[in-house]
């Protein structure tokens, strides 16, 4: 099937504490942090090349293309996951304070109209703005059905189907959704058995998370097309729907931390001193 | 004036608890901006939940009956339609339900879509949000450029509304629907039922990582601490990934957000992800045999100690101390 995967370039999450603020508030600030592909979006990318391929005999059975917002120096990001195996690339130029949730569902949209994929997978949340929703406008704007924070997909009745099982807070809620659809990953999403297509082989074991990119897949990426287009070329209404006038530092934790060595000193300095018990 | 529309969540056919973190959010707007706020019980069972949610001082209740299972589509229309009576706000609690189902109706509506806030100031008619970003190492403060805000509301930060005594009246609204909903079908929900309190509102949660090393220690070597304790259960990715534990435990970023009056991590090295799921506890207490590992930076105490020896060793004193 033809997969469409947005994936946005975030600053390093492991780092995020490193983030600034500047100093009028006015916004954030991650000088000096690498720039990654967006956790989620990355376990997409997989769990699109899993549903597109025959992995035993390397074959390919659908087209993946990955799509992004953001400035011209995300192609790097991009070409990493054209890398790990994603056929071509659209990024479409964007200064980040140009969009919200709404923008790039809107973007997508457009994109969606365009390209007519059968599938549009992509992470549930992008862990800078931590908004999880562009993936749920999107569905309501194109009037398809959706299934957020999956951790396993099936294909069924030939490709006409998907059966996904959501994570949610209550257990597991399998949806059955008529494609084209929204499909937004979760972490488990990436597990070794998550992702099922009908021919690659059920007792295939994929490893436990993203595929790295191999040395050919590198250089092959190179070749691979990347499209470039702008935010204002796409036809859509890019008003934003927030505004952010000031971001700030959390309060820092306040008191040290007491060092202890026995289960009795622990007990007895919740109970006595912090009173928790 | 701003009037706001409270999406209740229901759950085994009453009203999920949950929701009265969105009734605070919406009693504050409504008494900050002089207007009211109604609740929308919709789904299986929403009439019975309907009596439930008329305790909260709401102007009125409404009801949207929809049989089965939960999907987004099927709920969104009906959403919409009656966010559309004059409401300049849409809220729900932060839960996958209410992240799953809140952008969709703001999509509907062109509507801002604000998620997961953690504080809402009211200054003469305007509202503005305090969200957690970057895994909450950033406080975003966030207004709405549109007529009508759809907002979700962290459920850790916002206490849950008290009852108001009265009674709302309560009015059935009719369902709207579209095509998307024929597109879905409910095929399960699988829970695995806990005795144990709900991790979201327990005032004492013990979490156990990788450290663990199996789903047989967490029964056998934590389980017996947490129920000492009268704790929840959580975890950290590692040990869901690994499968020790269900996805519905883990604490974090991308899990759930919690913060009770302890917070106890056993053998949970304290990445950012995992900090930004607690690190809003009253007291902290770390069990590591790492001194350097980075829960450290959070933790009020810190046991250096092999998990295997102090947790049993825990277990006991704590029922000794708990009498
Ligand atoms: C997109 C994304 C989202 C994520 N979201 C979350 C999230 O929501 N929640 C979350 O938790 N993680 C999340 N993570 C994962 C996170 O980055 C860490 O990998 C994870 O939290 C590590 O789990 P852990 O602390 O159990 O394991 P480890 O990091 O392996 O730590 C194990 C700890 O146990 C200690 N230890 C070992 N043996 C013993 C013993 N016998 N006695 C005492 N101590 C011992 C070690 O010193 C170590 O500190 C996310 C990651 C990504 C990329
Ligand atoms: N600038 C962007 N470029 C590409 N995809 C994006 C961008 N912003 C958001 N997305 C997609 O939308 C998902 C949800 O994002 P959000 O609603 O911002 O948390 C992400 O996981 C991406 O798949």
């Amino acid at each position: 099937m033809k997969i469409l995967v947005p994936v946005k370039r975030v600053c390093d999450p492991d780092n995020a504490n490193k983030v600034k603020v500047s100093d009028d508030g006015s916004s954030v600030t991650s000088d000096g942090l690498e720039w990654k592909p967006n956790p989620f979006d990355e376990y997409a990318v997989e769990a699109g090349l899993r549903l597109n391929e025959n992995a035993p005999k390397n074959e390919k059975l659908g087209e993946t293309v990955v799509v992004s917002f953001g400035a011209s120096d995300v192609v790097q990001t991009m070409r990493q996951t054209l890398a790990m195996g994603a056929d071509r690339g659209i990024l479409v130029q964007a200064d980040d304070a140009e969009l919200d949730s709404m923008v790039v569902a809107r973007a997508l949209k457009s994109l969606v109209d365009a390209e007519q994929p059968d599938l549009v997978l992509m992470g549930k949340q992008a862990v800078d703005g931590d908004s999880n929703a562009a993936g749920q406008m999107l569905a309501e704007m194109l009037g398809w059905p959706m299934a957020t924070f999956a951790m396993n997909i099936a294909t069924d009745d030939g490709g006409k189907t998907l059966t996904v099982g959501r994570e949610v807070d209550t257990g597991v809620l399998t949806l059955k959704v008529t494609l084209p659809a929204v499909v937004t990953v979760d972490l488990r999403i990436v597990a070794p058995d998550a992702v099922s297509n009908g021919v690659t082989p059920a007792d295939h074991k994929y490893n436990d998370g993203a595929r790295y990119a191999s040395l050919k897949g590198i250089m092959q990426a190179k070749k691979k097309k990347i499209d470039q287009k702008k935010l204002g070329d796409l036809g859509i209404d890019t008003g934003l729907t927030t505004t952010y006038p000031k971001f700030e530092l959390p309060p820092a934790r306040t008191g040290s931390c007491e060092f202890v060595e026995t289960v009795d000193e622990l007990v007895d300095k919740l109970h006595n001193e912090a009173k928790v018990l | 004036m701003t009037d706001v529309l409270v999406v209740a969540e229901l759950m085994d056919g009453g009203l999920r608890r949950n929701t009265l973190a969105a009734v605070t959010l919406a009693k504050q707007i409504a008494e900050g901006t002089g207007g009211a706020f109604d609740i929308l019980s919709i789904g299986e069972g929403s009439k019975a939940a309907a009596d439930e949610a008329a305790k909260f001082g709401a102007r009125k209740v409404l009801t949207a009956e929809i049989a089965g299972g939960y999907y987004a589509e099927a709920y969104s229309p009906t959403v919409a339609e009656v966010a559309k009576g004059g409401y300049g706000v849409v809220t729900a609690t932060a839960s996958t339900y209410g992240k799953d189902l809140l952008p969709r109706v703001a999509a509907r509506l062109g509507a801002a879509n604000i998620s997961d806030i953690r504080g809402a100031s009211v200054d003469g008619g305007n509202v503005s949000y305090v969200r957690p970003m970057y895994a909450g190492n950033v406080f975003g403060t966030v207004t709405a450029n549109t007529d009508l805000a759809v907002v979700s509301v962290r459920q850790s930060e916002f206490d849950a509304a008290t009852e108001a005594g009265g009674g709302s009246a309560i009015e059935e609204v009719s369902v709207t629907s579209d095509g998307a909903a024929s597109k879905v079908e409910f095929v399960s929900l699988e829970s695995q039922k806990s005795e144990r309190p709900d991790l979201a509102e327990a005032s004492t949660v013990v979490s156990g990582g990788r450290a663990l090393k199996s789903g047989e220690n967490f029964k056998t070597v934590l389980e017996p601490l947490v129920d000492a304790m009268g704790a929840a259960m959580g975890a950290s990715r590692a040990a869901v990934d690994a499968g020790y534990v269900p996805g519905d435990l883990q604490v974090g970023q991308t899990g759930k957000v919690v913060a009770p009056a302890l917070y106890v991590a056993v053998g949970i090295s304290g990445a950012i992800q995992h900090l930004a799921g607690m690190k809003g506890s009253k007291t902290i207490v770390a069990i590591n045999k790492d001194k350097e590992a980075p829960i450290a930076q959070v933790a009020d105490y810190f046991l250096v100690a092999d998990l295997f020896q102090a947790v049993p060793e825990m277990a006991e004193k704590v029922k000794a101390v708990k009498g």
